[in-house]
């Protein structure tokens, strides 16, 4: 069965939970947010929430971010 | 001992400098430029996690939640559906109830879109959230942020990863003047006057990430950082004396020959 993972196509086993599909990618359950099919999963549902073919699951964690990078413009400010 | 806390929604802060975790080489400098700058708040961005190379290191392995209030913040967001999105993700995470609201305007200036900033604002407080937004140096839209519930309000100096400083001083004294809620400067300070600048007009913090980040050695710049905050903050304080025109003399000419 097949499954639309962070945007790229991902075969799965029938009856995997979202928290075996976790387990499998050896992904820590602690700093991760999962949404499928556009709806934020409570981390309790887990190991209920059995994969259906075609879900779109979006797995999401934390990365080093100030603000993302403006478009460089004319650097006319060289030598300030 | 250090008293001078800050507080925003009951939370207390031991540092008036917050800052971002991007832009660094590597995990190692992300956490010794913390370190240094003794900035107890990091802001973090939500992102896909990568599937395909599992071995990549976690962010998170290196600043310790338990030591650091995490913020997560909603970079990169330019509707209001998105930032809400990357909130909830954020929330569901598990690490805070807290988010750094961007809804950005404009890809060149990265402007915050303040109408939009406002509406996100409203849904995400409704959910329960603590947001703290990204705005313009707006008094207007400030006070606004603040009626409808956000406990502190983040104006730009100038536009993200400029490095202009304080391009508007007297917008900011205006806000600083009439918001009765904690004012966290963020983005465009370039160095460590300008942080200085910031917290001599009397901000209550200000979060910066490209000015250390970027520098050439980010390690002494965060701690450039953390002097120039401390010492404007004491300015602030302290009280500075009235500029004059001309020189007022500081030693008596009394018992001169």
């Amino acid at each position: 069965m097949n499954i639309q993972l962070n945007g790229e196509p991902h075969e799965v086993e029938e009856e995997t939970s979202v928290g075996g599909l976790l387990q499998k990618l050896d992904i820590r359950l602690d700093q991760v947010a999962v949404e499928i099919n556009l709806e934020i999963m409570d981390k309790r549902d887990f190991e209920t929430r059995i994969l259906k073919d075609h879900d779109r699951v979006e797995v999401m964690s934390f990365i080093g971010g100030g603000s993302i990078d403006p478009v460089p413009l004319i650097n006319v400010w060289a030598g300030l | 001992m250090n008293t001078d806390r800050l507080t925003i929604a009951g939370r207390e802060f031991r540092s008036r400098l917050w800052v971002g975790t991007g832009k660094y080489k590597d995990f190692v400098e992300t956490q010794k430029a913390i370190e240094m700058s003794g900035a107890d708040v990091v802001t973090v961005a939500v992102r896909r996690v990568n599937i395909t190379d599992r071995h990549s290191e976690n962010l998170l392995d290196y600043i310790d939640p338990k030591k650091y209030t995490i913020l997560p913040n909603t970079a990169g967001c330019y509707t209001v559906e998105d930032a809400v999105r990357y909130a909830r993700l954020a929330r569901a995470a598990g690490i805070s109830d807290l988010v750094k609201l961007e809804v950005i305007g404009d890809e060149k200036t990265l402007f915050p879109d303040t109408a939009g900033l406002l509406e996100a604002a409203k849904i995400l407080i409704k959910e329960g959230f603590i947001v703290l937004p990204y705005t313009n140096d707006d008094p207007i839209v400030a006070q606004k942020l603040v009626d409808i519930g956000c406990p502190a309000v983040m104006p730009l100096a100038a536009p993200i990863g400029s490095g202009l400083g304080i391009r508007n001083p007297y917008n900011l004294k205006i806000i600083l003047e009439n918001i009765k809620v904690p004012v966290i400067v963020d983005a465009g300070v370039g160095t460590a006057s300008d942080a200085a600048l910031a917290m001599e007009l009397g901000a209550d913090a200000v979060l910066m990430n490209t000015a250390i980040a970027g520098a050439q050695d980010p390690i002494m710049m965060a701690e450039a950082m953390k002097y120039g905050i401390e010492a404007g903050r004491l300015a602030y304080r302290a009280g500075r004396i009235p500029r004059k025109l001309y020189a007022t003399a500081s030693t008596t000419i009394e018992g001169m020959l």
